[in-house]
């Protein structure tokens, strides 16, 4: 029998505002235990929580990034449970009325483009963290983390492989980091992903058994838990088995997922509404305002480039990685009005030496203006393109402008004609066996003699005019 | 003349005049409560020390010209009111060694308005209680009669004010919690809109019940502390972004052409004779000063105890989950691992009525209840609310008993939970419906216990209700006895 | 009865309590007590209305996105019942 698998995700995001949901504490990361902390998040008898704007702005952002529909009205519930990193024995979430629902993002895999439902997003406060000792009976608790904001965004199960669901958790990271409201680091907890996966017979409409995995920390480990879980459920339905329904950790060491330790208790969170937060109104002007704040999101962005660019979709959505890279290249593409030359400077020599630097674009050498004139000199024949390259380099590790490059080293082009010929007649008189085997057929050698005439100018000779007059003077004798 | 037996605004005449100091008045306060703090215990910490600080920063203000109407003042707090450094113990086992790292905002107001502190205040554990039995510092007895309860759960702060053993005093009002015990006392106490003044520093018994309110020895002092306290704080998303007005100038306008509606449903069977005595009496006052006596229904009545015992249980059992021995207060040493740390710390750390009302609210809110308990009582409560919006339709104000009886015995009531509950049935649907409501006294029974009459106006109609409880206080011309202790 | 001994154990477990045997039947008769009493809410006809929440109605109550200065760890950490390196210390989680 042939198996579907049925997969939902849920991924939790950590928006990047200054402070944290429901007090005034920095949400830095990585600073010393509970020292952001103050009365409100570390859940001290007497404190409120007043809810910070911002992060009701951002995941409105998020919502109409994701075609959602945002609720005019949302509220606050308590999710009840103990835990010692959950200061006030309670989680405050959005349950009955979340802020956005029913949305969707595009995925493409393999060139087909699959449509995959958001449920809902909404808000909720992130908790502390637990440090268990290994050698003692004890656990350690830093609350910095609790009450930083995050957005739980919920799909719908319509994810059938694994290929799927890390296309789709790269388009929503892609989007959040887009917009600005999340670093995606996943390393550090800002973008983390659980998974609900079944498996059911081939065109039967009903769900089977799930189970939900966690404690996956990279695309990579996505892939991995759920390629692993489909084959671990098939297994056990085509040898005649029950899958449990069950919370599995992925271990990425051994590549398998394992069950969570011990007996899982029946949650009952009691969510009732939070009597101390009142509910937001959002306006339709005030949705509409926040629209119109709206980047130009990436997969648009990526079909208007190889409409407007004339660029292949590869090289798109290597340009549209991200916002800032985006925007680099636009600009070139624009000021220098040679979006494909622009395209090649920036896929090759820029993300090169990024890469190799190990450094964003933002913190490039070689700002867009600077590419921008040097594309103009190339152009104009000021340099030839190899000259350009010994340029790059120059502007890349000094950060001067091409132009003061090109007169401090002398690296004007030789468009003068006759200097040119100078240079071939001396090469041709000095080779007169290359001569000779190329009139009589070898045309291989052609380059050879450019070759010459180009080390004889320093490469400085216009490459065009190189060929012409080679050519004119090979075929004369 | 004692100076711990005067008003606040008395006091402040002579403070104003160079009469008295500060120092002076505290002095009295302390030697009172020394005289009968051991027989009444309306205190559960008392902070000397910073009260004669206060006292003399307070002199040295009034001196430069730099005094309010609170200046020098001692005001007791409601051991429910966070003090930054001096413990806070909400009457529990469980906060006993709790010193608050902050101010709440109503503490913070006082301070800036130079006000002294002589003490937090005795009351029910975490404000769940009629009598201030339930507190585990130990009980407080009725300045009137020793052999009874104060009324609860802001017994303490009440008695505290009848004793003369501060000026005036704040306390909280989730059911009752101010006006009742106001009664049992004999003094005023005014439970103001919810929203009008800051919750934060509050601990939460029942978050969408839960005001702050104050005691004083007459209507005029009630105006005074609730000028210092209301007021919207953007900290407590649930206080009101509006102006407040000087509510003194209610006090002498009068209620000539007003009506006064008087619910039918509160007349009921069990109220005691004495009391419907002088409820009527006061009925005829309000009357006789101009107004127009009608009779209102408020229809959903009769249910209000059922929806308040499920909606501030289920509020609570929430609010108290915090206390879980992590971060602060009482934490068991026995537990071996986290499930038992938190079982034993919690068992011993709660009193039984605190406990049955966490159980009572788990099982409000829990999967298969919810509907039936906790949603049931969010509409009947929305009826309840409607009843009374129908009411001041018709009317400017409502009179209505405080309490079905006076102070009853001590111990009385402490095994029937249910009968203490419905202690609170003339009080409970004010918080229900988030209106004010102010407690005033109006007589005394045969044997010597004050008895309150209590006024309810629509929402944020603070200065009209002012204005009626201040306008019977003037016709009235109750004698003004003090307790022998 | 609305409650057995068994849902109050429960009900206990889920609020973190624990009793004593003869606190357990003290609470299941008082509790039971109370929850007839609440019986007389299905009187009401409730149907169609609106659950009230809180008791004024209020909405959009914001903070700007401004970093307060923390109150400092000491001040978080002095009613720890136990601590250690800055960090509240519990007895681990046995599973």
């Amino acid at each position: 029998m042939e198996f579907e698998p049925v997969i939902g995700l849920e991924v939790h995001a950590q928006l990047l505002t200054n402070t944290k949901i429901f007090c005034g504490c920095s949400t830095r990361f990585g600073e010393a235990p509970n020292s952001n902390t103050c009365p409100i998040c570390s859940g001290m008898p007497g404190v409120l929580p007043v809810l910070n704007k911002k992060v009701v702005e951002y995941t409105i952002k998020m919502g109409l990034a994701t075609s959602c529909h945002i609720n005019n009205i949302n509220t606050w519930a308590r999710k009840n449970y103990f835990y010692p990193d959950l200061p006030k024995g309670y989680q405050i979430t959005q349950f009955a009325e979340p802020i956005a629902e029913h949305g969707y993002v595009d995925v493409e895999i393999n060139g087909n483009k699959k449509r995959i439902g958001i449920t809902r997003i909404h808000i909720e406060e992130d908790a502390g963290k637990s440090i268990h000792d290994e050698n003692q009976p004890a656990s350690y608790i830093d609350l910095n983390r609790a009450g930083v904001p995050l957005i739980e965004i919920v799909s719908e199960p319509d994810i059938r492989s694994a290929e799927e669901g890390v296309g789709y958790l790269r388009r929503l990271h892609e989007i959040l980091v887009y917009l600005g409201i999340c670093d995606g680091n996943m390393e550090e907890g800002s973008f983390r992903c659980d998974a609900n996966i079944s498996l059911r017979p081939k065109g039967q409409e009903k769900f089977g058994i799930r189970a939900e995995l966690k404690n996956m920390n990279s695309f990579r480990h996505v892939h991995r838990a759920l390629e692993y879980e489909i084959k671990r459920q098939q297994y056990i339905l085509e040898s005649g088995g029950h899958v449990v329904q069950e919370t599995r950790l992925w271990d990425e060491a051994q590549g398998v997922t394992h069950p969570m330790r011990g007996k899982e208790e029946a949650h009952d969170y009691r969510y009732f509404p939070d009597p101390d937060l009142v509910a937001v109104h959002l306006s339709d002007e005030w949705i509409e305002e926040i629209r119109k704040t709206l980047p130009e999101l990436p997969l648009a962005k990526r079909e208007r480039f190889v409409a407007e660019f004339d660029i292949p979709l590869y090289d798109a959505q290597v340009l549209t990685a991200s916002r800032a890279l985006a925007d680099y290249y636009e600009e070139i593409a624009r000021k220098s009005g040679k979006p494909k030359i622009a395209s090649n400077w920036v896929m090759g020599d820029v993300l090169g030496h990024l890469k190799e630097d190990r450094l964003e674009i933002d913190e490039s050498p070689v700002s867009a203006h600077s590419l921008v004139s040097m594309i103009g000199l190339i152009e104009d024949g000021t340099i030839s393109g190899k000259i350009a390259k010994e340029v790059f380099e120059e502007m890349w590790n000094t950060g001067k402008e091409p132009g003061t490059i090109v007169e401090e080293k002398g690296l004007v082009q030789i468009t003068d004609t006759s200097a040119i010929e100078q240079a071939v007649d001396d090469v041709l008189a000095t080779n007169p066996t290359q001569v000779n085997e190329y009139r009589q057929g070898k045309e291989k050698l052609f380059g050879f003699f450019v070759g010459q005439v180009m080390k004889v100018t320093k490469g400085k000779a216009n490459p065009k005019l190189v060929n012409d007059l080679l050519k004119k003077k090979l075929s004369e004798g | 003349m004692e100076l711990s037996t005067l008003t606040i605004h008395e006091l402040q005449r002579m403070l104003r005049e160079g009469e008295t100091t500060s120092v002076a008045i505290t002095e009295s306060v302390f030697k009172r409560i020394e005289a009968v703090e051991d027989k009444v215990h309306s205190y559960i910490t008392l902070t000397e020390d910073l009260a004669f600080q206060q006292a003399e920063q307070a002199d040295r203000n009034m001196q430069s010209g730099r005094g309010g109407p609170l200046t020098g003042i001692p005001i007791a707090l409601k051991d429910i009111v966070c003090t930054e450094g001096t413990r806070t113990t909400c009457g529990s086992h469980i906060l006993e060694n709790f010193i608050p790292p902050y101010d709440s905002t109503v503490v913070r107001k006082f301070r800036e308005a130079g006000a002294v502190f002589p003490g937090k205040t005795n009351m029910d554990e975490f404000a769940m209680g009629s009598s201030t039995e339930t507190s585990y510092f130990g009980i407080t007895r009725n300045p009137w009669d020793l052999s009874k309860i104060p009324g609860g759960s802001s017994g303490g702060s009440a008695s505290a004010v009848a004793a003369d053993e501060c000026i005036a005093a704040i306390g909280s009002d989730t059911g009752g919690s101010i006006r009742q015990p106001a009664a049992l006392c004999g003094v005023v106490g005014m439970k103001p809109t919810y929203g009008r003044v800051s919750r934060y520093g509050l601990i939460a018994f029942a978050s969408s019940l839960d005001q702050i309110g104050p005691f004083s020895k007459d209507v005029e002092d009630c105006a005074i502390m609730m000028n210092a306290i209301a007021g919207y704080d953007p900290k407590d998303s649930t206080s009101v972004p509006a102006e407040v007005p000087d509510y003194t100038r209610f006090l002498s306008k009068g209620i000539e052409d007003w009506t006064v509606g008087v619910p039918k449903e509160y007349f009921i069977e069990g109220i005691d004779p004495e009391v419907l005595d002088a409820v009527k009496r006061a009925m005829q006052v309000v009357e006789d000063a101009g107004a127009k006596i009608i009779e209102i229904s408020l229809p959903h009545s009769e249910y209000c105890v059922a929806v308040y015992y499920v909606i501030a249980p289920s509020e609570a059992s929430s609010n108290l989950a915090r206390y879980d021995g992590v971060r602060y207060g009482f934490r068991s040493r026995e537990g071996r691992d986290l499930m038992e740390m938190y079982k034993m710390s919690r068992s011993a750390g709660f009193g039984d009525e605190v406990k049955r009302r966490i159980m009572i609210g788990t099982h409000s809110l829990s999967s298969g209840y919810y509907d039936a308990y906790y949603k049931k009582a969010s509409q009947v409560r929305a009826l309840l609310r409607r009843d009374f919006d129908e009411a001041f339709r018709q009317c400017d104000a409502i009179i209505a008993p405080v309490t079905p009886t006076p102070a009853f015995g001590i111990g009385e009531k402490m095994d029937d939970p249910l009968q203490m509950y419905l202690c609170d049935i003339f009080t409970i649907s004010c918080n229900l419906a988030g209106i004010p409501g102010i407690s005033v006294p109006c007589g005394y029974t045969k044997s010597g216990l004050p008895v309150g009459v209590q006024f309810l106006t629509g929402h944020f109609e603070e200065g009209k209700l002012l204005q009626i409880a201040a306008a019977y206080e003037r016709h009235a011309e109750i004698e003004r006895r003090r307790p022998e202790i | 009865m609305k409650l057995s001994r068994e849902d109050v154990e429960h009900v206990a477990h889920l609020a973190r309590l624990n009793f004593r045997e003869e606190e357990k039947e003290k609470f299941t008769l008082q509790l039971n007590d109370i929850l007839v009493y609440m019986d007389i809410l299905n009187k009401v006809d409730t149907a169609g209305v609106e659950p009230m929440t809180h008791a004024i109605t209020l909405n959009n109550a914001f903070r700007d996105d401004e970093v307060l200065n923390s109150v400092g760890v000491e001040k978080i950490l002095t009613n720890a019942p136990d601590r250690m390196g800055g960090c509240f210390r519990v007895p681990k989680v046995i599973e």
